[in-house]
């Protein structure tokens, strides 16, 4: 188009001018980080600081994340109804023909799902943490789906299961942070027993939140692969069912 | 070289906003969005750089070490997730204006205008 | 008192996990009772938060994390008088529209529900956050929330063209507000408002920061539906539910203006002074002009109330960018008067469409004959919304004028009740061809019909009439309501005290509460009354030739319709629908702001 042409010429001019005025690359001044690296194992024994700042330090913002998160998954329920009226019907679909790949991805699941865990348990340790996992847990559920078939999936997207454990998981976020308001303190103040630092048992409330998090963030993608899924896949024919 | 990360977050920026803007394909629009976005996360971490630092997670390390700007990976990790929520909107209407219209080319799903 | 603001947002949200959550579990009236006293509870507790944060600022910092020698660590909700009644307001719309969707909603009910819970709480939050980041968080959160409920008729392309567009270019907005927060932390290594405010006050400004503000900015014009940003709003309004249309007409897209505003005031306002607003008021002034004109061209109810929606928040914006307490107080008494009546019109036009089907306002001529209250509450609701003198909007808008005089600027009066007048004009229009019968059965220059089907069937009318008789009452009386302007012109202030909300937002130094205000109604000008005056005529005037253009000389109408119809084809074809063009216009709408406020700072 004639307009947008000058008009991206014009963005990347001005973008061009704010570049121009950045610190360069690596030289980092600004004081929040540099204070929040020094603070945060001491105050909250976690040894995992981005996980302290998200859901310690701006435990807000993260709040505010899992219900756009939980949103979203209304939503998309609310605008794919239409398409799924007949989930009652089974849906087939082809088997993968070859063993070997059956076998890998079936590794890959029992692989995935360990290690998705394993970042949700220690999120507030090591690398990782509540979103991460979930994410994780929940894509090597939807292998399930490519390794095996649908009637595979399916005890995986029953809603009666899944959408209140995922209110549970938004749920208690709030819960958690109207108990620390309730007791006189900020709201999400940190308020459970620290515990030893780089260790399972620490950062309060933090590990609490992280593991609300993982529950809202699986069940949540579990249920946006699930409508999405439900509305492309094709019944087969019957005499392509060959188990 | 110690302005390029911020020149290709730039890059990415309009390069998207020009995909999204001249898209035929309203999947094809919603990964433009996407990558519009991308541009954000890029320029973020860019920005929270520390030369020679180690990763915020001190567990082994010693309280003190030069590490990079937490706060900035805390923000990148909410803005993918908000990027999440819009492109799983984004795409249940491309499937639902497929289902009405046989079609998802934006331009010729102009039931509303004026 | 500092425990009420994180339950404003705490409240909604965690009642939307219940519904939707306990979805199966829950008996319907026990579902439908806990989703509306969740909104009224939320609504009443910010009107308790309002009466105390006149006094002091109410801050509250998230997780105990409080300030240290000026570095913020924390989030942190400052709420001042004219961010609480924002929240009130909210909050009563909210109430009326989960009121008015509860008489017909039967099909997802529980998700409707949730979904305007989520929003509730994240327009609260938005407009209590001291905190850059946590600004787009709720932007955001109210984004997927309004996105999924536009689209609520998904049985229907127009309703799924209307969301995709209204997602896809505010989702732009946001990621360019993202970009601006990345710039704006390099520069500042802060993200709290108050905070950043005081570093870039101290040393210089260069490209970065006027880039990064506008980033920042035009991505709440966005939300804000400011021309060119705006093209999304009217596609979105004409087919979303009636009560959808309230929240996010009357209330959504007005906070993207208070969004504005706050940032300017504690973050910019220090280092630019005035220039920044001329380029507000300038965009404020078109987005007046031409949204009034695009409504007089309308003949969809719902899309003529968008384009009266995007043409007063053009008028709040001119207020908003004239810089001063005057200006800033009319905007929020405005958007007070506004929202209610907007909230208003769009349950009418929800009533008529449910009872005749039909929501042309063509083919629905004559049909609305016999239904006085909502008759009333739509003739009463558009005369709330052109201004005539002490109703409705007319306070705002006097208090505007005041500023624009006195800052030496008369001319933008002639405007701003321009646009007033048109969008009246369309209304009133409207009204007496739905209403009274009046008018040709036909009108070329309007266009070509588009029908919808109603969401609304099987009503319970009394509850739906009930409100929206409630919504234009309270709306029309805020122009009489005693000590009203008063009030509004503190919060103003306080709102504009940069040095004093930093000083209490990071230091605790809190303001010196304000001498006791005078409850009487505010006096505006003459001139205003006069220019109010004038436009209800010419608003009347205009609907009259409207109704009845075919009546008027041959040797006339010839003449206009040579002159007029190539701008209406010109109008009515950059409002194409498509959403390509609607992102090139942010692009360019971005370049051109950026550029006018490079050359005005540098």
């Amino acid at each position: 188009m004639a307009v947008l042409g000058p008009a991206l010429l014009g963005l990347g001019a001005l973008f061009s001018w704010a570049i121009a005025g950045l610190p360069a690359f690596g030289d980092y001044r600004g004081p929040y980080g540099l204070v929040l690296n020094r603070v945060v194992v001491p105050l909250r024994h976690t040894t995992n600081v981005v996980m302290g700042t998200t859901f310690d330090v701006r435990g807000v913002d993260t709040m505010g994340e899992e219900f756009i998160l939980y949103a979203a998954v209304i939503g998309v329920t609310l605008l794919l109804r239409d398409e799924t009226r007949s989930r009652q019907a089974e849906r087939r679909t082809r088997r993968l023909p070859s063993d070997a790949v059956r076998l890998l991805g079936v590794l890959m699941v029992g692989g995935g799902l360990l290690v998705g865990l394993w970042l949700m348990a220690f999120g507030y340790v090591t690398p990782g943490g509540g979103f991460q996992g979930g994410v994780l847990a929940s894509g090597a559920i939807l292998l399930l789906y490519v390794v095996g078939s649908h009637r595979d999936y399916r005890p995986f997207r029953d809603a009666h299961a899944l959408d209140p454990l995922e209110s549970l998981g938004a749920g208690g976020y709030v819960v958690v942070g109207l108990a620390a308001l309730a007791s006189g303190t900020a709201f999400l103040t940190n308020l459970f027993g620290l515990g030893t630092t780089g260790t399972l048992l620490s950062s309060g409330s933090i590990a609490v939140l992280n593991w609300a998090s993982a529950i809202a963030v699986s069940c949540a993608m579990l249920l946006l692969f699930a409508e999405f899924l439900e509305t492309y896949v094709v019944p087969l024919e019957p005499e392509d069912t060959a188990s | 070289m110690s302005y390029l990360p911020y020149a290709v977050a730039a890059w990415i920026c309009l390069v998207g906003i020009a995909g999204v803007a001249t898209s035929k394909n309203l999947i094809h629009l919603a990964v433009c969005l996407t990558v519009t976005q991308s541009s954000s996360y890029v320029l973020l971490l860019s920005v929270g750089y520390v030369m020679h630092g180690v990763a915020p997670i001190f567990l082994g390390t010693k309280l003190g070490t030069p590490a990079v700007d937490p706060v900035v990976q805390a923000l990148a990790l909410t803005d993918i997730v908000v990027s999440v929520a819009v492109i799983g909107l984004i795409l249940a209407l491309a499937l639902d204006a497929h289902r009405l219209s046989g079609t998802v080319d934006p331009d010729s799903l102009a039931d509303i205008s004026g | 008192m500092s425990w009420i603001p994180p339950l404003l947002v705490a409240i909604p949200l965690l009642a939307a996990a219940a519904t939707a959550g306990l979805d199966h579990l829950t008996p319907e009236p026990v579902q439908d009772v806990l989703v509306v006293a969740a909104s009224a509870t939320t609504t009443a507790l910010s009107f308790v938060l309002l009466w105390h944060a006149e006094s002091r600022e109410v801050v509250h910092w998230f997780g105990g994390w409080q300030p240290h020698h000026g570095i913020a660590l924390g989030i942190d909700f400052a709420v001042g008088p004219l961010a609480a009644g924002m929240c009130a307001v909210i909050g009563i719309v909210v109430t009326l529209a989960l009121l008015y969707s509860l008489t017909f909603l039967r099909e997802a009910a529980r998700l409707f529900d949730a979904l305007m819970l989520v929003a509730l709480g994240a327009m609260c939050g938005f407009a209590m956050s001291g905190d850059l980041f946590n600004l787009f968080v709720w932007l955001e959160l109210m984004g997927v929330a309004a996105y999924a409920l536009t689209g609520f008729q998904v049985e229907r392309l127009g309703p799924v063209q209307g969301a995709i567009n209204f997602a896809i270019t505010n989702s732009l907005g946001g990621y360019l507000f993202a970009v601006g927060i990345a710039l704006l932390y390099a520069r500042t290594g802060a993200l709290n408002l108050a905070q950043i405010g005081a570093s870039l006050s101290h040393g210089t400004t260069g490209g970065l920061v006027i880039v990064a503000m506008t980033l920042l900015l035009c991505g709440f014009l966005v939300k804000g539906a400011i021309v060119p940003f705006h093209l999304w709003a009217a596609d979105a309004y004409a087919v979303a539910p009636a009560p959808v249309c309230a929240v996010l007409g009357g209330v959504m897209t007005d906070i993207g203006l208070i969004g504005v505003a706050r940032l300017y005031w504690t973050v910019f306002a220090l280092p630019f002074g005035r220039d920044v607003g001329d380029v507000l008021l300038w965009l404020g002034l078109v987005t007046a002009v031409l949204a009034g004109t695009m409504a007089f061209l309308q003949r969809h109810l719902k899309r003529m109330l968008a384009y009266s929606v995007v043409c007063h928040i053009g008028i709040m914006l001119a207020g908003i960018g004239l810089l001063d307490s005057v200006g800033l107080a009319g905007a929020e008494l405005m958007f007070l008067a506004h929202a209610l009546l907007t909230a208003g019109l769009f349950f009418v036009a929800g009533i008529v469409h449910s009872d005749h089907g039909l929501i042309d306002e063509l083919h629905l001529r004559g049909r609305g004959r016999g239904c006085w209250m909502p008759a009333f509450a739509w003739f009463a609701g558009s005369i709330g919304l052109i201004g005539t003198p002490y109703v409705g909007i007319y306070l705002g808008h006097g208090l505007i004028d005041e500023g624009a005089t006195e800052l030496g600027r008369p001319w933008v009066l002639a405007l701003l009740w321009l646009g007033s007048a048109l969008t009246g004009a369309a209304l009133l229009r409207a009204g007496a061809r739905i209403f009274l019968g009046w008018g040709d059965a036909e009108d070329s220059l309007l266009g070509k019909a588009v029908e919808e089907d109603p969401l609304e069937r099987d009503v319970r009318r009394p509850l739906l009439v009930g409100t929206a008789l409630v919504a234009v009452v309270l709306g029309i009386a805020i122009s009489v309501v005693p000590g009203l302007g008063q009030r509004a012109q503190y919060a103003a202030e306080r709102f504009r005290d940069t040095s004093g909300y930093a000083a209490q937002v990071l230091h605790g130094r809190a303001m010196p509460p304000p001498s006791s205000l005078p409850v009487s109604i505010l006096h505006t000008s003459l001139e205003s009354v006069l220019y109010a005056t004038a436009a209800s005529i010419l608003a009347v005037a205009l609907a009259l030739v409207g109704l009845y253009r075919s009546r008027m000389p041959r040797v006339v109408s010839t003449a206009a319709e040579r002159t007029l119809a190539p701008p209406v084809r010109l109008l009515h074809s950059l409002h194409s629908g498509v959403v390509g063009d609607y992102v090139t216009w942010v692009a360019v709408g971005t370049a051109v702001t950026g550029a006018a406020w490079a050359l005005l700072l540098r």
